[in-house]
């Protein structure tokens, strides 16, 4: 199965290291995406720039709005992501759990999901309907 | 001859369901071919004999009614449904069951059903819908919430379990101690729900307890860890006092008023005797630390006979390790029985900054009983009325009036 693991964390935050621990985390990033794709484990990855450099596209009604900034405010951003091939979810954690970030703000692994032209299940992110 | 075929159901479905959950990786599945398999059984035991064993003969059959089932279904999603049929009817796949790995079944299960992916409340509901058996409605009740709230919840879950790739296994030993929590705190809240259930007429709902207790017995036999040998130890020596509990009119007894001779002897002695087992010299976890504190109440002869002084120190270690409201609470209680109501009140009044307990009855029922020894009956009196406002279990209603009463006017 595929995973992606979206690193979230908080910017402010993350300003405040020093540039020497930023190198250092930096390094330590690179040398977690080798090992994991050198096990098959890491299908792509990249990190990201920071929010103020985001632009939210959303289309509503065949209208399409653009507006700055990430989509909403929270106190951790999306930093960059991995996408990640694991047995199961089990594995997906323990993988994501190596992801440096993980230990400034959070890492959140979602299953990708198959898209098909036909024979789609109903979205279940919202809910059946019993 | 039904009769026979019944009781032998009711003791071996929760294993076999969990056997087919494993080998069909899909729950809803599983529950139909359980039931195929047990109407199966109703038909062909009464002319064939009880098979050998049981259990086998009924995973088998649930296994070749669900690849019907899978086949019939094929006529429309092909695919999936081959890749299924496959997996079914590899052979070798199925000759690796050792009778170890279907022992192993249930336990897989819970740790399925436990899975830290899934909210506290979907854990819960799903172990004692799949785990122990409970129909939906039961599990509404015990949560005190409708029915198709639950429904959705355990619907929701079993989605997750499919949709996320939540494996059916007990986790690798450097991942147990995370996912063995989410299991203790699930079997414990499942203990508490039948030991004192947070409303209503009945003071106790001893099936849930002992559901509890099978499954703390089943995990203490797969994985003796020191916490799960607690939590056993724990469960057993609450559940030794439950026939002293309560009077014949179902109201509360208080411990220091209970006929210890009442107390289920042999809980006692089971739940002690892990106690020194749960206490592990590499760190002493919160479940045997409360097992030890009930293993002390267990073993004083009379209430004044009580070790309080050990337990105080109990509680400040259990305190240490997670410093929630009640363990304060608690720790106050044991104090002012250790030293005196005096310094039992203070300790009580020096918690009631913390919101939660002040909206927690046993606070204020607490805060009562030490006022009326100390003779501050007006204290006393208005304490108990505070309490009786914050609990909405029937008895407990009951017995704080009865204290009122006995204060006089």
């Amino acid at each position: 199965m595929q995973y992606l693991a979206l690193v979230y964390y908080s910017e402010a935050k993350m300003a405040e290291l020093t540039t020497d621990d930023w190198d250092a985390l930096n390094r330590e990033c690179i040398a977690c995406g080798e090992d994991l794709t050198a096990n098959g484990q890491m299908l792509d990855g990249r990190p990201l720039m920071p929010t103020d450099t985001a632009t939210t596209v959303r289309v509503r009604d065949g209208k399409v709005t653009v507006t700055d900034g990430p989509f909403a405010e929270t106190r951790e951003q999306l930093a960059g992501f991995y996408l990640l091939e694991a047995r199961d979810l089990n594995q997906a954690i323990q993988l994501a759990s190596k992801i440096p970030p993980a230990r400034y703000g959070s890492v959140e692994v979602r299953p990708v999901r198959e898209l098909k032209s036909e024979g789609n299940e109903p979205y279940s992110g919202l809910g059946s309907n019993l | 001859m039904r009769g026979t075929v019944e009781r032998i159901y009711q003791a071996e479905n929760r294993r076999v369901l969990a056997t087919l959950i494993r080998l069909l990786g899909d729950f809803d599945l599983a529950e139909e071919a359980l039931h195929d398999a047990f109407m199966a059984a109703l038909k062909q035991w009464p002319d064939d004999g009880i098979p050998d064993n049981p259990r086998a003969w009924l995973v088998s059959a649930g296994r070749f009614k669900a690849i019907d089932q899978i086949r019939r279904r094929s006529r429309h999603h092909d695919a999936v449904a081959d890749m299924a049929t496959e997996a079914l009817i590899d052979e070798d796949a199925i000759a690796d069951d050792t009778d170890h790995s279907i022992d192993d079944d249930p336990l897989r299960l819970i740790f399925t059903c436990c899975h830290p992916s899934l909210a506290r409340q979907a854990q819960l509901a799903l172990t004692l819908r799949e785990v122990c058996g409970l129909r939906t409605e039961e599990v509404a009740r015990a949560f005190l919430t409708k029915t198709p709230t639950i429904a959705q919840r355990i619907v929701r879950a079993k989605t997750k379990i499919r949709d996320a790739g939540i494996p059916y296994e007990v986790p690798e030993r450097s991942e147990l101690p995370q996912r063995l929590d989410s299991v203790l705190a699930v079997i414990y809240l499942l203990f508490n729900e039948g030991y004192a259930p947070s409303e209503g007429d009945d003071l106790t709902r001893p099936d849930l307890a002992e559901e509890a207790i099978r499954l703390g017995r089943m995990l203490a036999d797969l994985l003796p860890e020191p916490e799960v040998l607690g939590l056993l130890a724990l469960m057993l020596l609450h559940h030794s006092r439950r026939p002293a509990r309560a009077d014949a009119n179902g109201d509360l007894i208080r411990l220091e008023d209970q006929d210890r001779s009442l107390w289920t002897r042999a809980l006692i002695d089971e739940g002690c005797a892990l106690v020194p087992r749960a206490l592990s010299p590499n760190g002493i976890g919160p479940y045997a630390l409360q097992a030890a504190i009930a293993a002390l109440h267990a073993e004083a002869e009379t209430f004044s006979d009580t070790d309080w002084a050990q337990i105080v120190g109990l509680y400040e270690a259990l305190y240490r390790l997670s410093p929630t409201p009640v363990i304060a609470l608690n720790r106050a209680v044991a104090l002012g029985m250790s030293q005196g109501a005096a310094a039992g009140l203070a300790a009580i009044d020096a918690l009631m900054s913390d919101e939660a307990l002040q909206h927690y009855h046993l606070t204020h029922a607490a805060r009562a009983d030490f006022c009326r020894q100390l003779g501050r009956t007006e204290d006393a009196r208005r304490a108990y009325q505070r309490a009786l406002t914050l609990t909405a279990l029937v008895p407990e209603q009951r017995f704080l009036q009865r204290q009122l009463a006995s204060l006089g006017r």
